[in-house]
């Protein structure tokens, strides 16, 4: 490949978030905002130290929700379902939790594990449904996304909830995790005083970041995933058996999911409540179309939307509508996702008039 | 090829910005729209002229809407009316914001808030209870209020209303009206609070009718709080309701009784026999739209915005003290309205079951 070619490719996102920047600057012009002054304000309000720590803490679970998205993408597989694996996992695992007592270390890990488990066999579901019955993994699993959420209210309204006669206004909502299975922020430990609390479960994205980078592209169950995504037929006849991969893959992508709710759980809200972030799978699927499936495009993507939203709270405050934020969100992910397409086509076609030109050399 | 492609993306990202300003535009409308009628509710000076003091606000009020936001005509905008009303009345300063549709910022948006500087910060809505708790207790030199529940924190001014008087009154005012014999009744979200409306509005039914039946849905159950804001579901609970044959329902669902009112119209229109709607927390009939208002019976009243208007005097007048505030039918925390007319025949017997429940001749149940 031409050098050129290889910087256009780098390139790219950056092109494209300054076309978003210019559109959205153009909207800002037609409602009569002042273009300046507002991204002004988010900047300044959005790199506080207060806003900078509320923006890692959000991308936890939407970079991990974009990873779970992205093992399906890898193989050609659109996971819906990270939705209502998520809530379900979260809700069993919160309930787990708060009745077990456990020594710290084994009571978070079993948090995890039990939330990883039940979000894995929520999406194992849709694999086995398509594999054994031809139902495809989009239908599947935006139905399991229903039906996940259902049990989720009853659980926590009928069995999980212990009613209080002192207070008839109380919302349904688990039990707190006992001391041992909260994980501290890591405030202490990096000596950040004065701000709010840095999630320690950043750490645990960061491991799942790692874990998908090795699974994906070190290992040979990888290999067949990204075969399978990218010529299904040909990775049949080189020894993948499609079926078990199906399968596998929504083993590991709900797995995955699994891990969305555990920064809220363990590490700020403690307990499954009517606060429990909610919407999390679906933007997951954004944040992996623009990081386009790449353990650190990604990460980058679930920071520049925390950070949009984040930002944007301080437009109310400033006579600017925050639904800006929206449409910048909306713009964003457009012109990114159309430049990769556009340049990941020009490039083929350059490379290939390449290949043909010196083609005609040798000959 | 590469050509025909940009092509394709020019067109796109115009159509894409057809839409976005089209739907912008629209919102805007909205909001100007809603903002000014509960202003004309609350019979508050017309104009929206600025305080008559010029040494500056008297202090200075934030507010975080509740689901739905402000434009729900009914429970966010009432609690609006209130605020509206102090900046006209009391010369305070006030901004209002509205959390994000799964409303994970409210923390986050009562914490920006108080570091604006706020002397008083108003969470609307019980869903408040633990947010408002976690940054009363970060910020406690600032006072806060919380409509519908009450937390533990010192600081904050817990508002709450005995929803079931006044839903038992328009429970009596449909028992007295029905001709089928036969009401509805529509919850946002199936948990306590909402069961109180309903509670109060079947022992109601039951107090003037007791042959009557009540046929009781709810939209959403927690933790799916979107109950409140789902106009068409309302719409197909209220057309499923009425077609089983109850002629009146009565709605405590915020922005889903949008769908109930149409509903009303719709039926009305098509059988040619009149079926009625009753609204709630805001006299709805002074809310919707013209063509709509003659379906709306009456409206259990929760003077949302009383409460937030004597809660942000308080802090003018420098009286506020946390702990609960009880807006009940003896400081007409809660009542119907009459507007329209529908229900002036049976207003005597309406006052008379209002009387017997202040003196506590009846005890309104407040679980179904």
């Amino acid at each position: 490949m031409k050098i050129y070619l290889k910087i256009l490719s780098f390139f790219t996102p950056v092109i494209a978030l300054a076309i978003s920047f210019g559109l959205t600057t153009f909207i800002l012009i037609m409602i009569d905002r002042d273009p300046v002054e507002t991204f002004t304000l988010m900047f300044d309000y959005g790199t506080t130290g207060k806003s900078i720590i509320s923006i890692l803490n959000r991308s936890i679970p939407l970079y991990i929700s974009a990873v779970a998205v992205a093992v399906g993408f890898k193989m050609g597989m659109f996971n819906i379902g990270v939705e209502g694996q998520y809530i379900l996992g979260a809700l069993i695992a919160a309930q787990v939790g708060a009745v077990l007592i456990l020594p710290r270390p084994l009571h978070v890990l079993t948090i995890f594990i039990v939330a990883a488990v039940v979000s894995g066999i929520w999406a194992g579901i849709s694999g086995y449904l398509k594999v054994k019955k031809g139902v495809h993994e989009v239908i599947s699993t935006i139905m399991l996304n229903y039906i996940g959420a259902g049990i989720v209210a009853y659980l926590l309204a009928n069995v999980f909830f212990e009613k209080d006669e002192n207070n008839s206004l109380k919302v349904p909502q688990t039990n707190y995790l006992s001391e041992s299975g909260q994980l501290p922020p890591l405030n202490n430990i990096l000596g950040i005083e004065d701000l709010p609390n840095l999630n320690s479960f950043i750490i645990g994205a960061v491991f799942v970041g790692i874990f998908y980078y090795w699974l994906v592209w070190k290992t040979s169950l990888g290999f067949d995933l990204r075969a399978t995504g990218l010529n299904p037929v040909a990775a049949k006849f080189s020894g993948a058996d499609p079926n078990k991969l199906i399968v596998l893959a929504m083993l590991i992508s709900g797995g995955i999911a699994g891990l969305v709710g555990m920064s809220n759980l363990v590490g700020y809200f403690h307990r499954y409540t009517i606060d429990f972030p909610t919407g999390l799978g679906f933007a997951g699927i954004t944040v992996a179309l623009l990081g386009r499936n790449h353990p650190v495009g990604m990460a980058l993507g679930a920071l520049l939307i925390s950070f949009l939203e984040r930002s944007s709270q301080i437009l109310d405050l400033n006579n600017i509508p925050k639904e800006i934020e929206r449409i910048m969100q909306g713009i964003v992910i457009l012109v990114v996702v159309v430049s990769y397409e556009v340049v990941r086509r020009y490039i083929l076609t350059q490379e290939v008039k390449l290949a043909s030109r010196m083609v005609d050399k040798d000959e | 090829m590469t050509r025909m492609k940009s092509k394709w993306l020019i067109l796109f990202l115009v159509l894409g910005l057809v839409m976005v300003a089209c739907g912008g535009s629209d919102t805007a409308e909205e909001v100007v729209e809603v903002a000014e009628e509960p202003a004309e509710e609350l019979e508050s000076p017309a104009t929206t002229a600025a305080p008559t003091t010029t040494a500056g606000p008297t202090a200075s009020i934030g507010m975080v809407y509740d689901i739905g936001g402000r434009g729900d005509l009914s429970f966010n905008d009432m609690a609006y009316a209130g605020l509206e009303r102090a900046i006209n009345e009391l010369g305070v300063d006030g901004v209002d914001l509205e959390p994000s549709e799964g409303g994970e910022n409210r923390a986050e948006l009562l914490g920006l808030l108080a570091e604006q500087g706020k002397d008083l910060i108003i969470g609307v809505g019980f869903l408040f209870a633990d947010s408002i708790t976690e940054v009363a207790t970060a910020n406690e030199g600032v006072n806060f209020g919380i409509v519908d529940s009450v937390v533990e924190p010192g600081n904050v001014a817990g508002m709450v209303f005995t929803e079931h008087e006044g839903s038992f009154l328009v429970g009596v005012a449909a028992g007295l009206k029905t001709t089928t014999k036969q009401v509805g009744f529509i919850g946002g979200v199936e948990f306590a609070l909402i069961q109180k409306f309903e509670a109060g509005f079947v022992a109601g039914v039951a107090a003037a009718c007791p042959e009557c039946t009540v046929d009781v849905k709810y939209a959403t159950v927690p933790p799916d709080f979107s109950g409140f804001n789902l106009p068409d579901k309302g719409k197909e609970i209220a057309l499923a309701q009425y077609e089983a044959g109850a002629d009146i329902i009565y709605h405590a669902a915020g922005g889903t009784g949008a769908g109930l009112f149409e509903a009303a119209k719709e039926v009305s229109e098509s059988t040619g026999s009149k079926v009625w709607a009753i609204g709630v927390d805001a006299d709805q009939y002074q809310t919707v739209s013209d063509e709509l208002k003659p379906y709306i019976l009456t409206s259990m009243l929760k003077r949302v915005d009383n409460a937030v208007y004597l809660t942000i005097k308080a802090i003018v007048d420098g009286t506020f003290a946390g702990g609960v505030s009880v807006f009940d039918l003896s400081v007409d925390g809660v009542g119907y309205s009459t507007s329209g007319g529908y229900v002036d025949d049976i207003v005597d017997q309406l006052e008379d079951y209002k009387a017997r429940i202040v003196s506590g001749e009846i005890v309104v149940p407040d679980t179904p």
